[in-house]
């Protein structure tokens, strides 16, 4: 996997550039915006990077939470089976649809709704015990990089278009700046906190913050809101160019993702493990000096 | 390009957030292995 990494890097930086290119070449010029909408296929794919990361913490941290006891982690493996049968039924009921807003699709519903089991098997398997945790506090850590890219390209764009940097009170902005800030106090929980519950409280306070992100991104299809519209999913119509431009930039950013990501979870584990060691020397020496100070010379 | 400014003030602000990140993770990666070094030296 090591060697892989470098060609894959290549491989990323190839496609972030050809982005960059669609984003800045290919893609049509918006009639009414000008060339600053633009700023979209930066932050659009930011936002739904974060989106995921976040998701994956969440997933992570419920998972290495019921872990925590037997029983727990088998019926937390039937309520998630539960959700994915139960929401992917109830999507397609009359009476759940007449409360989906206008323009949102039950398939894309249904597919949200079956993608919770999906990651929940998927990441008990692929990291099992305390790689949980490790993979926890990398994707909330990418997570928040990315969710800062959006706060900071969200106000460039919307300075010439809206004439002003940020609408106070508007509830997409509001809800995404809480977002930030959640994650980022799981951050500095997890860098300050010397509990031995700290893993445990941030895995808890993970769940509760991944709470915003549906806050998040619905709020645009149920609140009236100084924030566009969805178009994507939402009814509205994109130029084609535009749609690919937008998918192609993801497809980059979520490669970018992966790899930061990746070396973030390598240099997590390679902390845990200087920890360790530096907990059994400091084990060994107390263990000698404990020794040297018994009175071991019965006969002296 | 009309308001090209605020167009790449936003894409250089992105790449300046990922840089500062992955610089970073390269100066985390830098003093975890010298913690290793120093552990190795220890034994």
């Amino acid at each position: 996997m090591k060697r892989l990494f470098p060609i894959l890097s290549i491989l990323t930086a190839i496609f972030l550039a050809y982005a960059l290119y669609q984003a800045l070449v290919v893609a049509p010029t918006d009639a009414l915006q000008g060339d600053v909408y633009r700023i979209i296929y930066y932050h659009v794919p930011s936002a739904w990077t974060a989106f995921l990361l976040f998701f994956i913490n969440f997933i992570a941290s419920v998972e290495y939470l019921v872990n925590a006891k037997p029983s727990s982690r088998t019926a937390a493996k039937w309520i998630v089976i539960a959700i994915g049968v139960v929401g992917v039924i109830a999507t397609f009921l009359p009476q759940v649809q007449a409360l989906l807003p206008t323009g949102m699709r039950p398939s894309a519903v249904a597919t949200t709704v079956l993608a919770i089991p999906a990651f929940y098997f998927l990441v008990g398997w692929l990291f099992p015990g305390e790689k949980l945790d490790v993979l926890a506090v990398t994707s909330a850590e990418v997570g928040v990089v990315f969710c800062t890219i959006v706060l900071v390209t969200g106000p460039i764009w919307a300075r010439p278009v809206w004439g002003i940097w940020w609408a106070p009170g508007d509830i997409r902005l509001t809800s995404t700046l809480v977002l930030w800030l959640i994650y980022v106090s799981y951050l500095a929980l997890r860098r300050f906190s010397s509990s031995a519950q700290t893993q445990m409280m941030a895995a808890a306070l993970a769940v509760f913050g991944a709470l915003d992100v549906p806050l998040v991104y619905f709020s645009i299809w149920f609140f009236r809101t100084q924030h566009p519209q969805p178009v994507i999913g939402g009814g509205g119509s994109m130029d084609p160019r535009m749609l690919h431009t937008l998918l192609i930039s993801w497809m980059a950013f979520l490669c970018f993702a992966f790899l930061v990501a990746w070396s973030r979870f390598r240099l997590e584990l390679l902390q845990r493990e200087v920890e360790q060691a530096h907990a059994m020397e400091s084990l060994a020496g107390a263990g000698a000096s404990a020794k040297a100070s018994l009175p071991l010379n019965r006969s002296a | 390009m009309k308001n090209a400014g605020f167009l790449f003030a936003a894409y250089i602000a992105t790449w300046l957030i990922h840089g500062s990140y992955l610089v970073s993770l390269v100066r985390r990666f830098g003093r975890v292995r010298q913690q290793f070094k120093e552990l190795g030296k220890g034994k």
